[in-house]
C-alpha cells in the first residue's frame, strides 16, 4: 500500500473512533445504539495497537524475528513447543478470558455506561494490553521465567517474597468472591442448580473416557460432554418442574456454599484426569462459545442502551456497591481493563510456546484487546436492560425489601421507573422464582443475553432456555476457575508450608495433601461463608477487595516490567509502564485506604464495624442481622476485611518500595545496568 | 484426484483442525512429543502415551500461570 493511502486508512479509522466517543459523550438523556460503543472500542483497538504496541515491540524490546525464542532453544515436546502464532494466541486468550471481563462491568454498570466504557477503552490500551505484553516479551527473553521469579531477581527478594506471598492472598479473594457469584446465581434456582451439578459427573465421565476407554481421543470426548451439557440443560428444566426433585433442589445460600467448598476440595484431592483436565478442555470450548455468541448476537441486533451515560451514584450511593466513581469504577473493572493476574499467564505456559518472538506483540497485546472487547460487550448486555429492571437484579434485598412492589418503590426514589408486573413477568419468561436481588452480576448478565438471544431469533418463548444456557455457561467457567485455583493454591501453600514443617510440603503424601487442601479451602471458604450470610449481600465488600488485589497484582508487574525495562538500558521508554503503574497506585491507594478508614459505614470496613457496635449497645439490630451473635460476626468480617486491605495496600508499597530503590541504584550508577536476557542465538530457519 | 487421494487429504486437513483445536483447549499432544524425542535425542525412549499425559496433567495444575479470573 502506498504511504499515503495508509496514512490516509488511519486518519479514516481514527475520524470514525473519535467521532464515536464523541457522540457518545455528547448525548444525554436519550437511548443510543450498542453501535456506537462498539466502534468507539475497536477503533481505539486498531490505532493501539497499530501506534502504541509499535513502540514496545520495535523500541522498547526490538523485538526480533530471527532471534531464537526459548521453544526452539529449549524445545523439549512439553513445556516448551515452537506453536504457530495463531493458536498460541487462541491458546492465551482461553486463558486470560475468564468470568472476570464478565461481572466487573456487569456490576460497573450502576453508575450508567460511560465511566465504565472509558475506563476498559483507554485502560487497555496504555494498561492492560501493555503490561501484558511487556510481561510476554520480558519473559520470553527470559527463557520463559514466572513473574515471582522474575520480581525476585530483577527487583529484589523482598520484593519476591512479598509478590509470592500476595499471590495466594489474591488467589483466596478471586476464589471466594467466584464462588460467590456462583452461589448468587443458583440460589433458590432448582433449574440452574440441576444442570451445574450435572456438570461434575458429566467431567467424571468424560475422564474415565478418556483414561480407560479411548485414551487421547480428547476432541471426541469434548464432543460427547458438550451434548451431555445440552442435555442436562433439558434435565435442569424437567427436574425442576418436578415435584418432589424441584423442592429439593430449590437450596439457600449456605446450603450451596457449602457444597461448593466440598466439590473445591475434591477438585484438589483426587486426580487431574478425572475431574479438573475434562472440566478444563469443556470450559476452554463453552468460553470460546460463549464470547462468539454474545458477539454474534450483539452485532445482529445492535441493541439499543438503556441505561443512562451517567447515573447519579457517581457520587457514591450506589446500591450495587458503595463508592464514588472515582476510584470504585477502576477497581471494579479490572479484568477487560487491566488485570495483574494475566502477567501471571503472560509468564506462564505463553513465552514457551512463541515459535518467533515478534508474535509477543500480537498475542500479549492483541489478546488482551479482545479480551477488553469481551468487556464491552458484557456491558452492553447489562445495558440492555432498562435501568429498573438492572436495579431490581442487582440491589442487595437490604435495599430494596423482598417483593417486587417495595423495590419498585425504592427505585422510583432513584428516578428510574419499574412496573412490578414487568419484573415478575420477567421472571416467568426465564422460569425463576424470582429475579429480586439476583445479586453478583451472573443473573443480570444471563437476562441481558437471554434477550439478545432472543431478539436475535426472535420470540420470547425460548427466552429460559437462553437464559440458564448462559447462567450455566457463565458457571461453569466460574467453577473451573474454583477448581483448578483452588489446586494450584493448595500447591503453592505446601511450597510455602514445608519451610515451617518439611513433611507438608510433599506433593504426593496423601495426609499433607488433605490437609493443605482443607486449610486452602477453608480460607477461601470462610469467606465465601461471610459473603452468603452478609445482609448487604456480599458482593459489595468482596469484589472491591478483589479489584484492589488484582490491581495490586498488576502493579507488582509493572513494576517488574519497569525495572527490566530500565536495566535494558532503555529508561527513556519507561514511562510506558510507569504511567499505568503510577495511576494504580493512586486508584488502589485511594480505594484502599477509603475501604479502611471511609466515616461512611456503607464504604469504611471500619466505619461499618463502629456502625454496628453503636447498634448492638442501644439495644438494637442492624436490619437483615438476627441477633447479638450474627453482629458479632459482622464486625469480625469487618475488621477481618480491613486487615486483607491494609496487607494489600502493605503489599504495594513493599514491592514499589523495593523497585524505586533499585531503579535509582541502577539509574545512579551504583549497580550495573545489566539486562538478564538471554544472549541472542540466531533462529535455525528464519 | 481420485477417491482414495481425496479422503486421504480429508483425513490430513482434519488431523490439522484436530492438532490445531487440542493445542488451543491445551490437551497434551503426545504425537508431538514423540516426534520430538525421535528428532532430537535419536535412541531415546519416549515415555508411553499414559506416562506423558499424566506428568503434562500434574504439570498444568501445579503452577498458578494456567488460571485466570
Amino acid at each position: 500500500m502506498p504511504r499515503w493511502t495508509s496514512a490516509l486508512l488511519w486518519a479514516v479509522i481514527s475520524l470514525i473512533g473519535a467521532g464515536a466517543f464523541a457522540y457518545l459523550g455528547l448525548t444525554r438523556g436519550e437511548t443510543i445504539s450498542a453501535a456506537w460503543l462498539l466502534t468507539a472500542a475497536v477503533c481505539t483497538y486498531v490505532v493501539g495497537y497499530r501506534f502504541y504496541s509499535k513502540i514496545i515491540a520495535a523500541k522498547v524490546f526490538a523485538l526480533d524475528a530471527t532471534r531464537a525464542t526459548p521453544a526452539e532453544r529449549l524445545a523439549d515436546g512439553r513445556d516448551y513447543v515452537p506453536t504457530n502464532k495463531w493458536i498460541v494466541f487462541g491458546h492465551h486468550f482461553a486463558a486470560i478470558a475468564g468470568p472476570g471481563p464478565l461481572v466487573g462491568p456487569t456490576l460497573a454498570a450502576q453508575f450508567g455506561y460511560l465511566p465504565g466504557a472509558l475506563w476498559i477503552i483507554i485502560g487497555v490500551v496504555i494498561g492492560g494490553a501493555v503490561q501484558d505484553c511487556v510481561i510476554l516479551c520480558a519473559s520470553v527473553r527470559r527463557n520463559g521465567k514466572s513473574l515471582g521469579q522474575m520480581a525476585k531477581e530483577e527487583i529484589g527478594p523482598v520484593a519476591g517474597f512479598t509478590a509470592l506471598v500476595a499471590v495466594m492472598g489474591i488467589m483466596i479473594i478471586l476464589i471466594s468472591v467466584l464462588a460467590l457469584v456462583v452461589v448468587n446465581a443458583l440460589k433458590s434456582s432448582p433449574w440452574g442448580t440441576v444442570t451445574i451439578g450435572l456438570t461434575v459427573p458429566i467431567a467424571m465421565l468424560m475422564g474415565v473416557y478418556l483414561k480407560y476407554l479411548r485414551p487421547g481421543r480428547v476432541l471426541e470426548v469434548s464432543a460427547i460432554g458438550i451434548v451431555l451439557l445440552i442435555l442436562s440443560l433439558y434435565a435442569g428444566r424437567w427436574a425442576a418442574e418436578h415435584p418432589v426433585l424441584g423442592p429439593m433442589f430449590t437450596l439457600d445460600g449456605v446450603t450451596l456454599a457449602f457444597s461448593v467448598m466440598i466439590y473445591g476440595f475434591a477438585a484438589s484431592v483426587i486426580p487431574v484426569w478425572l475431574l479438573l483436565a475434562p472440566r478444563d478442555y469443556l470450559s476452554a470450548f463453552v468460553k470460546i462459545g460463549v464470547v462468539v455468541a454474545l458477539a454474534v448476537g450483539i452485532l445482529w441486533v445492535l441493541p439499543p442502551v438503556q441505561m443512562p451515560a451517567v447515573t447519579q451514584f457517581i457520587d457514591g450511593s450506589g446500591p450495587v456497591f458503595a463508592g464514588k466513581v472515582f476510584p470504585f469504577v477502576f477497581i471494579t473493572i479490572a479484568c477487560g481493563a487491566i488485570s495483574g493476574f494475566h502477567a501471571l499467564i503472560s509468564s506462564g505456559t505463553t513465552p514457551k510456546l512463541l515459535e518467533n518472538e515478534a508474535d509477543a506483540r500480537f498475542i500479549g497485546y492483541g489478546a488482551m484487546l479482545t479480551e477488553s472487547l469481551v468487556a464491552i460487550m458484557a456491558l452492553i448486555a447489562a445495558c440492555v436492560l432498562t435501568p429498573g429492571v438492572y436495579f431490581a437484579i442487582n440491589a442487595p434485598a437490604g435495599v430494596l425489601g423482598t417483593t417486587a412492589e417495595s423495590a419498585a418503590q425504592v427505585i422510583a426514589t432513584w428516578g428510574f421507573t419499574l412496573a412490578p408486573s414487568d419484573l415478575t413477568l420477567l421472571a416467568e419468561q426465564v422460569q425463576e422464582s424470582s429475579l429480586l436481588s439476583r445479586t453478583g452480576g451472573a443473573p443480570s448478565l444471563a437476562v441481558g443475553m437471554a434477550k439478545i438471544f432472543a431478539d436475535a431469533l426472535g420470540g420470547t418463548n425460548a427466552m429460559a432456555l437462553w437464559y440458564h444456557f448462559a447462567l450455566m455457561f457463565e458457571a461453569l467457567f466460574i467453577l473451573t476457575t474454583v477448581d483448578a485455583g483452588t489446586r494450584v493454591g493448595r500447591f503453592m501453600l505446601q511450597d510455602l508450608g514445608k519451610h515451617v514443617w518439611e513433611p507438608f510440603g510433599r506433593v504426593s503424601w496423601y495426609p499433607a495433601v488433605v490437609l493443605s487442601s482443607a486449610i486452602f479451602v477453608s480460607c477461601w471458604g470462610f469467606f465465601l461463608y461471610q459473603g452468603v450470610t452478609d445482609p448487604l449481600g456480599g458482593i459489595n465488600s468482596l469484589w472491591p477487595l478483589f479489584g484492589i488485589a488484582n490491581q495490586l497484582l498488576a502493579t507488582v508487574a509493572l513494576c517488574v516490567g519497569t525495572t527490566v525495562i530500565i536495566k535494558m538500558g532503555k529508561a527513556r521508554y519507561a514511562w510506558m509502564t510507569l504511567l499505568p503503574m503510577a495511576w494504580l497506585v493512586v486508584v488502589t491507594m485511594t480505594a484502599g485506604w477509603q475501604k479502611l478508614f471511609s466515616p461512611d459505614p456503607k464504604i469504611g470496613f471500619l466505619a461499618h464495624a463502629t456502625w454496628v457496635s453503636e447498634k448492638l449497645a442501644a439495644g438494637t439490630l442492624p436490619p437483615g442481622v438476627k441477633d447479638a451473635v450474627g453482629a458479632g460476626r459482622l464486625i469480625f468480617n469487618d475488621r477481618l476485611d480491613a486487615a486483607v486491605a491494609a496487607f494489600f495496600m502493605l503489599s504495594v508499597l513493599v514491592i514499589l518500595i523495593d523497585s524505586v530503590r533499585e531503579w535509582r541504584a541502577v539509574l545512579g550508577g551504583r549497580k550495573a545496568m545489566v539486562s538478564s536476557e538471554h544472549p541472542y542465538t540466531a533462529r535455525a530457519n528464519a | 484426484m481420485n477417491v482414495e487421494l481425496r479422503v486421504a487429504s480429508a483425513n490430513r486437513w482434519w488431523a490439522r483442525v484436530a492438532a490445531t483445536v487440542r493445542r488451543i483447549i491445551g490437551a497434551p499432544d503426545y504425537a508431538a512429543y514423540v516426534a520430538h524425542v525421535h528428532a532430537q535425542h535419536p535412541g531415546c525412549e519416549p515415555m508411553s502415551e499414559r506416562e506423558f499425559v499424566r506428568e503434562r496433567l500434574s504439570a498444568r495444575y501445579e503452577r498458578p500461570g494456567s488460571r485466570c479470573c
